[in-house]
């Protein structure tokens, strides 16, 4: 087996936390389980990892098994890598028939046409994921397992979710190969980044819950704030005004969890509101401005402003 | 009515009414709950509110109010203008003694955002004492309703020889 291969699959293992590594190594199944019954799970990682690599000589893994352990792992702890989002574009209004094999062929020659050392790798998942991973190399160096590209694409949407390395410059070839291998024509990025994979799919796929004007009627009390055992001694004056609040919130946002979005951006032309004594500042014309709210759970403390007695 | 008067009402017979305004309400419940354990031989109705004024459909229920507390959160800029806008809905009368600012947060130091220099002014101003405490913890906040409580019960007129008004000149210094 290849060094390079070996210390990969060790820092790999590396990275799982103790617990997980044995789960992990069953998802993966290149380990029988036998062999997997003669690791001992309670001693160091680094023992741990020595005997996974010793394990994996005697199998002989080369590096596809390699990248298949790392998309594993990857696809657990999705959160620590940042995710765009790119929408893809038809030219016609044919509906296709997906083939995941031709979609598969299509990617790695696209991509080896332009760059030969590179390690492509393909896992599906339940939920019609199909996950991509690819190690970049130059024409001159084999390709840097350490730094790889992740996307993720769901066969039956326009949408792909890329984890980009750090090596810009292949990115778009990348989308290239996806554009090609996908039928669709064209690509293009969305505005949206986020570290939580899951809520990137829920904005894009429209699956958060958004309240919907309902022919429900609600009785005369509101939604109950407070809870049953409140004590009477203790009197809200505003209590009318935070049910109020509390209907309005629930009216924007939903009452289900929110995506979780952490970085929002707007561009506006406004004008700026002064008093007519200020001239600098009391010119008519607009003027172009960007406005940024970056919060770890941006939807959900803009929802928690309006209780917290913020007007707005 | 949209100014709050301190002897427009009746008292009720052995009770004390205390009205906490300020923007944080979860504090406030805390701070309620805390004065409502603590043993006393009195009846006490604790109101809370965000703002003042209070909002005019309830006037015909509530109670002659003994005392006001305006709770500032250090943490908050937003707590101290908004303090400043309600006090404008409190009759002159009430700051002979039965006003009182609360200033909360002070434990964490590295949070200020109000000099407590602008709060010991405002207080001055209006002739009413300061108390500084960080109701996040058990014991000063068991504290602060201790003194408040009495606070409460001399503004209510409960202890014979002792008024709201020479309290407040005592807490001067």
């Amino acid at each position: 087996m290849d060094v390079t291969v070996a210390e990969y699959i060790r820092r790999t293992v590396l990275k799982m936390p103790r617990h997980e590594i044995k789960m992990m190594l069953q998802k993966w199944g290149f380990l029988s389980e036998a062999q997997l019954q003669t690791l001992n799970f309670h001693q160091i990682k680094d023992n741990i990892s020595q005997e996974v690599v010793q394990l994996c000589e005697e199998n002989s893994a080369n590096i596809k098994q390699a990248a298949a352990l790392d998309i594993i792992y990857n696809q657990i702890y999705q959160n620590k890598r940042m995710w765009s989002v790119y929408q893809m574009k038809k030219s016609g209004e044919e509906v296709e028939y997906f083939d995941i094999a031709d979609f598969k062929k299509k990617f790695k020659r696209r991509i080896r046409s332009a760059l030969k050392n590179v390690t492509i790798t393909f896992k599906e998942y339940e939920d019609n994921a199909i996950w991509i991973r690819v190690a970049w190399g130059t024409p001159y160096k084999k390709p840097n397992q350490y730094k790889p590209s992740y996307v993720v694409y769901h066969s039956q949407t326009p949408f792909v979710f890329i984890s980009a390395s750090i090596l810009k410059s292949n990115l778009p070839l990348l989308c290239q190969a996806l554009t090609v291998a996908s039928n669709y024509h064209d690509i293009r990025e969305m505005e949206l980044r986020s570290h939580s994979l899951n809520s990137l799919k829920d904005i894009v796929f429209k699956r958060y819950s958004q309240n919907f004007q309902t022919y429900t009627p609600k009785p005369l009390q509101g939604g109950n704030v407070e809870p049953e055992n409140a004590d009477i001694r203790i009197i809200h004056e505003n209590r009318i005004e935070k049910e109020r609040i509390h209907r309005l919130n629930q009216e924007v946002f939903g009452s289900g969890p929110q995506p979780k979005l952490e970085f929002a951006q707007y561009k506006l032309e406004t004008i700026f509101k002064s008093g007519p004594k200020m001239d600098v500042l009391d010119k008519k014309e607009p003027f172009r401005c960007l406005v940024k709210f970056s919060s770890p759970h941006l939807l959900e403390s803009l929802k928690s402003l309006a209780p917290a007695g913020w007007k707005t | 009515m949209a100014v709050l008067r301190p002897f427009d009402k009746l008292p009720m017979l052995n009770s004390c009414v205390i009205l906490l305004v300020g923007s944080d309400e979860a504090i406030q419940q805390k701070l309620a709950e805390a004065m409502l354990q603590e043993k006393r031989n009195f009846n006490v109705s604790i109101h809370l509110a965000t703002s003042l004024p209070l909002p005019s459909e309830r006037d015909h229920l509530r109670p002659r109010i003994d005392m006001v507390v305006f709770m500032i959160d250090i943490k908050s800029k937003y707590s101290l203008k908004n303090v400043e806008t309600s006090l404008a809905h409190v009759d002159a009368s009430f700051f002979l003694g039965k006003v009182c600012f609360l200033v909360t947060g002070v434990g964490r130091v590295n949070a200020c955002s109000i000099e407590t220099n602008a709060v010991c002014k405002l207080a001055e101003a209006y002739c009413s004492p300061v108390l500084f405490c960080e109701l996040e913890l058990e014991g000063v906040r068991a504290a602060t309703a201790q003194r408040l409580l009495r606070m409460l019960q001399i503004c209510a007129g409960h202890i014979p020889g002792v008024s709201a008004l020479s309290l407040v000149s005592l807490m001067r210094n």
